[in-house]
């Protein structure tokens, strides 16, 4: 597809010149520095970078970023991806000098204040999830459930059990869930949910036997509710012999209030950069540590942090745990994000988290009663951090979607929520504040909420035509689909 | 409006039968649940199709469904036409829309698929 | 609470507003049976004492040593100008651009970032970034059986053990299989893929191979015959894998010359610190044929509706959250802060820019192999190599400590990159960057030329 209409800022290739920026930054090396290499593994054409001064790519960068939403500039009620400010003290911890410039392989006796944190990181963790033992080593959280639902694979061959070919999830849940078991070798089967949006113990029951390798549950689930039948349902996974998995997604509804492992889940995984604060990067990086009781322990990714009888630290020798599963990734984590992690937590302690949780729970309680009246609130009863809220009854009436609800409140400074997840709700909005959101934004974006309703019934083509402000409008989806233009051409035009 | 002359799946595919050999295609309900429709995967000639096996994937912008055989067979033909311009599906299901041409292996099978009412009974109900 | 806004007074003004007398109302849907009462963790510290704690264990970290460590993560000069844009808080507090109206800066930079790479790579399609070069090339194998609807790999022993060790993680789960392919022991080839056992792997009837995987330069820094490798691999309808490492690309023939259908690799190099493993930047990119396999997030330009150039995640229908347990991949993230780093990097560098680092990098890596070799230590394999090798030193393992005692991080031994492998017991891993002084090679080598002077008296 060509190049189409004005650009909001040209694209570093646009603003490059020959020549220009042409370096300062390093001495020269010296003319025969590559005359060693055979020239067949040579490059013969130079790459068609970009030339640009640094004045100019800085404005290019300033001015893009005022192109973004961000934690940074306003709310960003994003359902089950727990926005909470990003403290500034964890990214001076990450570049301390100490700990980025530490090479990952560098031996143990150089590494000890980072071997240190990760190993009290390992331990905080197990506390706040009620597990045993923690690894540090996914990439996401994406990658955390992948490492657990392998190690359940693990745990079932280690006893002989091959027939254990599926795994169960609630029709609401995350899709990274099935993707997971189809990476794992497992089949899904989803079970649909009970109508006041928990676990169907029944549903469970039926699909629970001897083929179970594990459930997959969200708790809070994808609906915001806690999972009240959660004790039954482990009893019941246990009892069929099969493991339970809780994504930790939600765990910022609960921290003080409910440990996955302590109440019976077998492993779990953890999203640092949503419950513990390490920033979003516009899509990444983030970690998912993963926690499992004892039976699950010698199945952790290799290598595990350890401390020595003498109060040294450090890193798992290859082979020296052979049930482990091997390696998820490189090295031994996303240890700059794991830094910020730990600051994070250091700076609470177990009151102050607690605290997050229930200014958590509070804020999201109080904005689903502050909209109760113009959107359809699904499950009545008191959520969690995170709540649903539907705009089927604007749609019926007026032909307003849940999409345009979203757009307008571009219009009106506000990130739109997650919408149309999950799928269990029709025109949903998953809507969660966080903790850190002061009372006036909350009563602000109700307001909005409020206000776009009323417009939905008087102006609906306002609504559906939102946003009218944004530094765009709506954009051509299909036709970046069914031509895809994924890197810049030098070519112009037609 | 729903074509009469053709006949149709619970999955929402249409077949149009002349002789011993069917066109398939999606009908207008399912192009419009899809939305934007972006791509096709269909399989190439030469292959034979079971009945209600999966025999392709079509993808919107949102959206991904897999296609089932109304009926089994040999393919004769993808509609090529559908990788440059996979939006015909949009804006002519039951025309320049089409997907597939198979060789029927067996015509009787086409007694188990639903006629036009049976459909649009079934789509009203959804 | 550290980072909250209520006051006492603001959670009473909701209370009321609900009805409840306290928050213990809302917890009430949590079975007593598995309430928790609290954690048992350290009390919260306050800003100065966390920093006072944090800056404690950083020090506690060595820094001090003449480094001349590799095996993957480089460590380079890094411009400011990168950091200091990274900190742009409408940059990294943001979240994934699901909403393009206001996310057009991440969608772009994203979409520079696949371009650059792009170039970099000469391959038409670059993903939005995965984890790390491990998962990266583990998916990029995962890739060839889709696409060819095979279930064997064939890697050689030229890609990083941690790389391999991973795909065996990933391939148990999706239940296919990979072989290594052997390096040749002897010969000007040493240490490189051995092509006829390659070729001998490709003809066995029993094994229909979907992907071949072969690194340049390869773990041990020397460079391999890629275009014979493709050449083998396409003649065995098998796809072509070469995993890179980026800032070479800026003097080394590109996967696109040489016939890869994929490439995957480490993103580190272009502007990341080392930060004792992550987080990085998995490479991945393919010719078009393959873009629908390609796994993680593409950013494609459009317009909006009023004709305007606009950004937006694309060719969504192949992620996780619409294909759920048919997606290829069920990667939510990318690491697109980490990608944002590079494309500063490579733009702040330039192409001349790049083309320096890698070249005094070889430059200073002549040098220390000169230095070394005088020193008593030569190189272990003959064949060319680009700012890495490895050489021979006696009780390698041993000789790596003393160094380090004497403030030298002499790369790694090769027994413990790979310690399957009990050839290798005499060989150190090293390497050279533009960041590598004259004065710090001096010191290695005098080091190193007293180590090896003691050896016959140390006994271990």
């Amino acid at each position: 597809m060509s190049v189409t209409g004005n650009p909001l800022q040209p694209t570093l290739f646009e603003l490059s010149r020959p020549g220009r920026g042409a370096g300062t930054r390093l001495p020269a090396p010296p003319a025969d520095a590559l005359e060693r290499l055979p020239a067949a593994a040579r490059r013969a054409v130079p790459p068609a970078l970009p030339e640009l001064n640094e004045a100019t790519l800085v404005r290019h960068y300033v001015n893009l970023s005022h192109l973004n939403w961000s934690v940074d500039t306003g709310f960003y009620p994003l359902g089950s991806c727990t926005m909470k400010y990003n403290p500034k003290v964890n990214e001076w911890a990450a570049r301390l000098p100490g700990f980025a410039a530490l090479h990952p392989l560098a031996p143990d006796e150089t590494a000890q204040g980072t071997l240190e944190l990760l190993w009290r990181l390992e331990q905080d963790l197990a506390e706040i999830s009620g597990m045993a033992a923690v690894t540090l080593q996914p990439a996401a959280g994406a990658q955390g459930e992948l490492t657990g639902i392998l190690m359940v694979r693990a745990y079932h061959r280690s006893r002989g059990d091959a027939a254990r070919t599926d795994v169960l999830v609630p029709d609401s849940a995350h899709g990274t869930n099935p993707a997971t078991a189809s990476m794992a070798g497992f089949r899904t089967v989803n079970i649909p949910s009970a109508p006041d949006g928990g676990v169907d113990l029944d549903g469970f029951r039926a699909a629970l036997g001897s083929t179970t390798a594990a459930v997959m549950i969200t708790n809070p689930s994808t609906l915001g509710l806690f999972e009240t039948r959660v004790v039954e349902l482990l009893e019941m996974v246990h009892a069929a012999g099969a493991l339970a998995y809780m994504d930790g997604a939600n765990l910022n509804a609960m921290l003080g209030h409910f440990k996955p492992g302590a109440a019976g889940f077998d492993v779990m995984h953890f999203n640092v950069h949503k419950t513990f604060s390490t920033p979003h990067g516009g899509g990444g990086p983030g970690a998912g540590p993963v926690g499992v009781r004892s039976h699950l322990a010698p199945f952790l990714p290799e290598p595990l942090v350890l401390r020595e009888p003498d109060g040294t630290f450090r890193l798992e020798r290859a082979g020296e745990r052979p049930a482990s599963i091997g390696r998820m990734r490189s090295f031994v984590g996303n240890v700059g994000i794991l830094v910020r992690a730990y600051a994070y937590i250091r700076a609470h302690g177990g009151d102050g988290l607690r605290e997050v949780s229930e200014d958590a729970v509070l804020a999201a309680n109080y904005l689903k009663h502050r909209l109760a009246g113009a959107y359809e609130i699904p499950y009545e009863r008191p959520c969690m951090h995170e709540f649903v809220a539907s705009s089927a009854g604007l749609k019926a009436a007026t032909g307003v979607r849940t999409l345009d609800v979203a757009k307008r409140l571009i219009d009106k400074g506000f990130h739109p929520p997650t919408i149309y997840f999950p799928l269990t709700v029709e025109e949903a909005m998953l809507i969660e504040p966080t903790e850190t959101e002061s009372l006036e934004t909350l009563d602000a974006f109700a307001d909005a909420m409020l206000e776009i309703a009323r417009e939905a019934h008087e102006d609906p083509e306002l609504v559906q035509g939102a946003p009218h402000t944004a530094p765009v409008r709506r954009l051509d989806e299909a036709t970046a689909a069914r031509q895809p233009n994924l890197r810049w051409r030098a070519e112009s035009p037609e | 409006m729903i074509p009469a002359d053709l006949r149709y799946t619970k999955d929402h595919e249409w077949v149009r039968v002349d002789g011993d050999v069917a066109t398939i295609g999606i009908t207008r309900h399912a192009a419009d649940q899809l939305g934007d429709i972006v791509f096709v995967e269909l399989p190439a000639a030469g292959r034979t199709l079971e009945q209600f096996a999966t025999f392709g994937v079509v993808e919107s912008v949102k959206a991904v469904s897999d296609l089932f055989a109304p009926l089994g067979g040999e393919v004769v033909e993808a509609n090529g036409a559908l990788a440059a311009a996979p939006e015909v599906v949009n804006s002519d299901p039951y025309g320049a829309g089409w997907m597939l041409r198979i060789r029927l292996a067996d015509a009787a099978q086409v007694d188990a698929l639903l006629d036009a009412a049976a459909y649009e009974a079934l789509v009203a109900e959804a | 609470m550290a980072y909250g806004p209520h006051t006492a007074g603001e959670r009473g003004r909701m209370l009321e507003a609900l009805g409840i007398a306290s928050v213990d109302a809302l917890f009430e849907a949590i079975p007593p049976a598995v309430r928790a009462t609290g954690l048992d963790l350290a009390p919260a510290l306050t800003e100065l004492e966390l920093m006072e704690h944090l800056g404690g264990l950083a020090g506690r970290n060595r820094t001090d040593l003449a480094s001349f460590l590799g095996a993957g993560v480089y460590r380079h000069h890094l411009p400011p100008v990168v950091d200091q844009l990274l900190l742009r808080g409408e940059l990294y507090t943001a979240y994934t651009p699901y909403q393009p109206e206001i996310s057009q800066g991440t969608l772009q930079t994203i979409y520079e970032y696949q371009s650059l790479l792009a170039e970099l790579t000469g391959m038409d399609v670059v993903s939005a970034s995965h984890y790390d070069g491990a998962a990266a090339t583990a998916e990029a194998a995962l890739m060839t059986c889709r696409a060819t609807r095979r279930e064997h790999v064939l890697v050689s022993r030229s890609v990083h053990p941690h790389y391999r060790e991973t795909f065996e993680t990933y391939f148990a789960g999706a239940n296919l299989t990979f072989a290594e392919i052997p390096l040749l022991a002897g010969g000007p080839g040493a240490g490189t893929t051995d092509l006829a056992a390659l070729e001998r792997m490709l003809a066995d009837p029993k094994q229909a191979v979907a992907g071949v995987v072969a690194a340049q330069p390869s773990v041990l820094g020397l460079l391999e015959p890629m275009e014979e490798i493709g050449r083998l691999a396409h003649a065995a309808g098998a796809l072509f894998v070469a995993v890179v490492e980026p800032v070479g690309l800026a003097v080394l023939a590109p996967p696109a010359a040489y016939g890869a259908d994929i490439a995957a690799g480490e993103g580190q190099p272009l502007g990341m610190p080392p930060q004792y493993g992550g987080p990085y930047l998995g490479i991945v990119a393919c010719r078009e044929a393959l873009i629908r396999q390609i796994p993680g997030r593409l950013i494609g330009m459009t317009a909006d509706l009023e004709g305007k150039r606009a950004y937006v995640m694309t060719l969504r229908a192949r992620e996780q959250d619409i294909r759920r347990e048919r997606a290829a991949s069920n990667i939510c993230t990318n690491q697109a802060l980490c990608a944002l780093a590079a494309s500063i990097y490579v733009a702040a560098l330039g192409p001349g820019g790049l083309h320096d680092v890698a070249a005094t990098g070889a430059a200073r890596a002549a040098e220390l192999e000169a230095a070394l070799a005088t020193a008593g230590a030569p190189r272990l394999y003959p064949g060319p190599y680009l700012n890495e090798f490895a050489v021979r030193v006696p009780d390698a393992v041993a000789t790596h400590r003393r160094l380090l005692a004497r403030g030298i991080l002499a790369g790694i031994p090769l027994a413990e990159l790979e310690p399957r492998d009990p050839s290798l017991a005499e060989g150190l891993l090293v390497c050279a960057t533009e960041v590598t002084t004259t004065a710090e090679i001096e010191r290695f080598a005098a080091a190193l030329a007293a180590e090896l002077a003691r050896a016959p008296e140390a006994v271990r």
